[in-house]
């Protein structure tokens, strides 16, 4: 076994292969760019060796830097985990040249499956059914075009190159062809440096369903078990889980056996995984092949008890697999969520900013939580905006998914949107319970999965007033720095003389407002609500716990204040609201015309107009990318373009004016 | 040294006393709910019509989320000018805004459109005085046509009359007192200056105007014919004339522009003090309410009501076994240090000599005093005169004057004759003086003043051989005693400004805890005392 290895990666995952090579009493090399100074994966390792700026193209991505990192630190292997460096050949050379060993599979298997079309002709030699499509090296945009015609609409344009969606673009009709084309050629040379992109008929109905496989030097081959990937957004897995659910043992073993001939087909070593599209009638297609450990990975080690980055470690060193086939069993039922920063209710948009709050779900043999990032951590625009792995096990699909509902109900964070909310509506969607859900899912159920905001019911305001009165006391305290601690002045219960007063509290609540008028009482506070009266008392944890009565009711609430921002969490639900100064709005100067502001951070990619143009509404503007997806500023209104404040390369904050732009009246 | 109640709350005697001060404080209770409301509700609709916030309604805006609101002179006016003017128009008192304890003084332009009355100027003097002794800054929100014109000959002319008003300003502005001004509606003649002599100033749009002449006088005048925002609006003085700093777009606008000047003013409090963890009583104050006796003419020791006001109930007395109707001792108020002076019965040589003794150590020690009132007077009679209860009586009163420790004074009963000077009455300028429901105040009881005028009369007619009945003279005495009830019952002395407000006898502690806290603002200055005679 290695002495020390190097994990040329961050995040999760970084933090996932040092805890099995500590296990394993493996000395551990963590690299870090600037933005993860003092990350959580670079604390975790024995070493950590720093090796660039933020922009992943000049650290993690740089080969040469993370050879000269593994070199010095004495390092005899490089984990390269997944993204990054996982699925480049050249750096698995560059590191065998290097005296290193790259931990996965020879650089041939990774080139040959690299290349999706490469792939595919593999597979269709070794008899794995295929989605009809083009899979061709000549990319002239008319024989694309025309090829496109042939394999007939729907169809999916996706980069030779690519994976997690980026890169791709489903089009329905002929006539979005040319725009599709662009857009996936531009992700793609953004993402993987080569703009090529295959054409594959889209098929209806289709579940993701993957296959894990195992080889070792000696010539051995095994599978373990499938996966189930359809619950995707964006073309993003989200929810993983093993077994597929509807998965017969011939299905299974029909699958299994293809994968691993896929595999011994090109001497493959390491773990892979094969993907395949499962259509309605049980037909299979191969899609392609991931020469790397999947994000995913930690269901299949639920239901297997086998530590994949274990195994991974021992057949790159020369070990046999530690087991055949015939010792591989499925237990029990396991369910992955990824928990992402990312706005589901505004186009799944990444959110970035510092998780000042998080509280988890306790970790046990049931659940198993997979992250990078602790409490106070920021979400940097550099990296994927993945928070954490919330990955159940349970006897039985049905107990797993239950398990998982009531885990993310349990996980809280603060600071940036994240998809908990989602999850949990999708893990109560009877079509999810019932296992009968194909990769369309997310877009089919939109309207059940993105149901329209609910007001805060007068609890909900009764427990955030309550808040806002208890803690308006130790506020006082802390202004005041004039030697009369004591001062009856601090008191904070609006004591009148020979009468009463009261205290307004206005929320923004979505896009209403709601004042709550807060009548002092003896002992706590008579509130005025939006539809009646209620006596509250409580007390404030350190926590950020209120302990409330609210009208006689107990009740135990989570509050997380950001500046006016209150997030407030009772019983598995979760409400956001403004806590408004009167006076602040006063403050901002007042913005006259219109402007479009800059949904997130990012770097302007493309400008469509010019100073003085008019538009129509729905015309695009601009086009800016962040974490590497791209956004497209759009006219709010037929208008003129006044004024761009921004042009191409240029980097842009969060809330920034793009542009000035004027509504025609 | 821990007080021991020897209340019993059983008994028939605490019940009809704790009847009876309900009452007293319920009738207080109600009549402030009249005064707060202001003007008539046709005055108020009109005034929040126009998208103006009423007084108490700025006030509390203004004040940090919370906090305490110390109202002074809430009964100013009360039962004068036709019962027209509640609060004479004018609200003042002391808050806590941006984590300073500031003067706030608020016209109420639903009240006479807040013109002056005799007592509003009195009132916007005394909240300035307090503002001034107590080292408070002053936030002046100004909605008033200036002074009431029919009154002009009681509000104009003399010195504690409306020039004082800006006499101050300049004054306290001298000592670094700050003095904000807010226009949120008139401030016409006199009444710009408020402004004027600020050191900074903020209008409110379409709403604050000032001028000394307004548009009807204008034209009168000269004939030029001018709206009165185009007068003496914000544009006008804070683009144009520079007589306001800051443009506010409305009342909270103006309010939040308030808070952050007093957020700037750089005002470090530095209290003087050996400040202690503060306690609650151990004894609940409201049996106060059963402790003091309803007819106010019956003794009780006065101990039974500092042990309901001090921190732990704890009072460490001050030659307890001598001159035993003044009881003077140590005690902590919001962990507040103070030197407690209460009358236990009538004044002889040696209480007034005990009280000087105690007031001179308070003084040396720079401990703050607390006068709990109720005096009927000194005693009289050769034996006494004699004895030089004159001279010992006047060195309380020497000691009491002089004394420029923090003073406190709270009229829990009667409050007579010579009495009210040497226990620190509105004479002696203690910082705040209040008065409990229950008390009474005049130069001799009704029925003393009764008795005096009486014999007098029957002295002369007996010297002129005249009769004088039983009957007749019951019927001479009666409205004497009317006369003398209604003049010395706190709600015509609070009209009158004779003190800062009657209080529920339970925010007894609260009421001075307060006062304590804001008079820390200012230095304790070292006493000089005058020649005591011996």
């Amino acid at each position: 076994m290695f002495e020390k290895i190097l994990i040329a990666n961050r995040g999760e995952i970084a933090c996932r292969i040092i805890r099995t090579a500590k296990r394993l009493g493996i000395g551990t090399v963590a690299v870090y760019s600037d933005a993860d100074a003092s990350s959580m994966h670079a604390e975790l390792a024995d070493e950590a060796c720093h090796i660039g700026p933020s922009p992943a193209r000049e650290s993690y991505l740089r080969a040469d830097l993370l050879i000269e990192a593994a070199l010095k630190s004495g390092a005899e292997a490089v984990h390269p985990g997944y993204g990054f460096m996982s699925e480049n050949a050249d750096f698995a050379e560059a590191c065998k040249k290097a005296g290193l060993i790259f931990i996965g599979p020879p650089a041939q298997a990774i080139r040959a499956m690299g290349s999706k079309s490469a792939a595919k002709k593999i597979m269709e030699k070794a008899g794995v059914p295929l989605i009809p499509g083009y899979h061709g090296e000549n990319q002239e945009p008319e024989l694309l075009r025309k090829e496109a015609e042939k394999t007939g609409y729907p169809l999916m344009i996706k980069a030779v190159m690519g994976g997690g969606g980026k890169g791709m673009r489903i089009v329905m009709k002929e006539n979005d062809f040319s725009s599709a084309l662009t857009a996936a050629r531009r992700e793609a040379m953004a993402s993987f440096g080569d703009e090529s992109v295959l054409l594959e008929k889209y098929i209806s109905g289709p579940r993701h369903v993957e296959i894990q496989v195992f080889a070792d030097n000696h010539g051995n081959a095994v599978y373990l078990f499938e996966r189930d990937c359809s619950i995707q957004r964006r073309h993003q897995k989200i929810i993983e889980e093993a077994p597929a659910p509807g998965m017969t043992q011939k299905l299974r073993e029909k699958m299994g056996a293809a994968a691993v001939d896929a595999a011994k087909a090109r001497a493959y070593t390491g773990a892979g995984t094969v993907e395949f599209l499962l259509d309605e009638s049980g037909n299979f297609y191969f899609m392609e092949m991931n020469t790397r450990l999947q994000v995913e990975h930690p269901v299949t080690e639920m239901i297997t008890s086998v530590d994949l980055v274990e195994w991974q470690l021992r057949v790159a060193c020369g070990e046999k697999l530690p087991c055949g086939q015939e010792d591989l069993h499925i237990s029990g039922h396991a369910v992955e969520a990824r928990i992402y920063a990312e706005d589901p209710s505004n186009s799944f948009l990444p959110s970035t900013g510092k998780l000042f709050y998080l509280s988890t779900p306790k970790e046990s043999g049931n659940v198993r939580i997979d992250t990078g990032i602790r409490e106070g951590d920021e979400v940097s625009m550099e990296y994927d905006p993945m928070i954490a792995k919330l990955i159940v096990w349970d006897v039985d699909r049905s107990s797993a998914v239950r398990r998982l509902h009531r885990a993310l109900g349990e996980y809280h964070a603060a600071g940036v949107t994240t998809n908990v909310e989602f999850l949990r509506r999708v893990t109560e969607h009877p079509l999810f319970s019932s296992g009968g859900y194909d990769t369309g899912f997310i877009e089919q159920h939109e309207s059940e999965l993105f149901p329209a905001r609910q007001k805060a019911p007068d609890r909900i305001l009764a427990l955030a007033a309550l808040y806002i009165m208890l803690s308006i006391a130790p506020n006082r305290e802390d202004s005041d720095n004039s030697g009369d601690p004591y001062s009856p002045w601090n008191m904070t219960h609006g004591w009148r003389l020979n009468c009463r007063s009261f205290h307004e509290i206005s929320f923004i609540d979505g896009d209403s407002d709601v004042t709550v008028k807060v009548h002092y009482r003896e002992k706590g506070y008579q509130l005025e609500l939006p539809s009646g009266e209620m006596a509250v008392w409580g007390r404030l944890d350190g926590e950020g716990i209120v302990n409330a009565d609210l009208g006689g009711a107990l009740t135990k609430a989570s509050v997380i204040r950001n500046g006016a921002e209150i997030i407030l969490m009772t019983l598995g639900a979760r409400y956001r609201l403004i806590h408004t100064d009167p006076f602040a709005q006063f403050e901002e100067q007042d913005d006259t015309g219109g402007s479009l502001t800059a949904p997130m951070p990012g770097r302007i990619i493309e400008v469509m107009v010019k100073e003085g143009d008019a538009v129509k509404r729905g015309d695009s503007l601009l086009t800016m990318e962040a974490m590497k997806m791209e956004h497209t500023i759009k006219a709010p209104g037929d208008g003129k373009v006044v004024e761009l404040k921004y042009a191409v390369g240029d980097q842009v904050n969060e809330g920034e004016k793009l542009l000035i732009f004027e509504v025609n009246e | 040294m821990i007080l021991k109640s020897s209340i019993n709350r059983n008994s028939p005697e605490y019940k009809s006393n704790s009847d009876a001060m309900t009452a007293l404080v319920a009738d207080l209770k109600q009549k402030v709910s009249l005064i707060i409301q202001g003007g008539n509700e046709k005055a108020r609709a009109k005034h929040t019509g126009r998208n103006k916030l009423l007084p108490r309604e700025r006030i509390r805006r203004l004040l940090d989320a919370g906090a305490p609101f110390l109202e002074l002179s809430q009964f100013a006016a009360w039962g004068m000018y036709n019962n027209e003017v509640p609060a004479a128009g004018i609200i003042t008192g002391i808050g806590r805004v941006a984590g300073q304890e500031c003067v706030i003084i608020a016209n109420d332009a639903t009240v006479k459109g807040g013109s002056y009355f005799p007592l509003t100027v009195k009132k916007h003097l005394r909240a300035q005085e307090i503002a001034e002794e107590n080292h408070l800054p002053c936030i002046y929100l100004v909605d008033s046509g200036g002074a009431n014109l029919p009154e002009q000959d009681e509000v104009f002319p003399d010195s504690k009359h409306f020039g004082r008003i800006f006499y101050n300003q300049a004054n306290m502005s001298a000592k670094e007192i700050p003095q904000i001004a807010v226009v949120m509606g008139s401030c016409t003649a006199g009444g710009a200056y408020v402004p004027a002599m600020a050191d900074e100033s903020i209008i409110v749009k379409n709403q604050g105007t000032i001028f000394l002449g307004g548009p009807p006088l204008v034209k009168a005048a000269t004939g030029e014919v001018v709206s009165a925002e185009d007068l003496g609006g914000a544009d006008v003085h804070c683009r144009i004339s520079g007589v306001t700093d800051h443009y506010a777009l409305n009342d909270v606008h103006a309010l939040g522009i308030t808070r952050r000047i007093v957020k700037s003013l750089n005002r470090v409090k530095r209290p003087d003090l050996e400040i202690r963890k503060p306690m609650e009583p151990l004894y609940d104050p409201t049996e106060l309410y059963g402790v003091v006796p309803a007819d106010i003419r019956k003794p009780y020791d006065v101990r039974e009501v500092i042990a309901r006001i001090v921190d732990g109930s704890m009072f460490d007395e001050f030659k307890k076994l001598y001159g035993e109707t003044m009881v003077c001792g140590f005690a902590h108020i919001f962990g507040y240090p103070v030197g407690i002076l209460a009358n236990n019965g009538i004044l002889f040589s040696e209480s007034a000599i005990k009280g000087a003794h105690f007031v001179q150590i308070c003084s040396q020690r720079g401990i703050p005093l607390i006068f709990l009132q109720n005096i009927s007077g000194f005693m009289v009679g050769s034996k006494y005169e004699a004895g030089g209860i004159a001279k010992d009586g006047a060195k309380l009163v020497t000691a009491v004057a002089c004394s420029r420790v923090p003073r406190f004074t709270v009229i829990i009963g009667g409050s007579f004759g010579a009495g009210n000077y040497g226990m620190c009455g509105r004479g002696y300028s203690p910082r705040f003086l209040w008065m409990w429901p229950n008390a009474r105040i005049s130069v001799m009881g009704g029925e003393q003043a009764a008795n005096v005028l009486a014999q007098v009369k029957r002295d002369s007619m007996e010297f002129r051989g005249e009769t004088w009945s039983k009957e007749e003279e019951e019927a001479f005495k009666k409205p004497i005693r009317e006369q003398y009830e209604t003049q010395g019952h706190p709600y015509y002395a609070s009209a009158r400004l004779w003190d800062d407000g009657i209080i529920d006898p339970a925010d007894t502690r609260m009421v001075l805890g307060l006062g304590i806290s804001a008079s820390l603002n200012a230095p304790i200055e070292k006493t000089k005392f005058g020649i005591f005679r011996m």
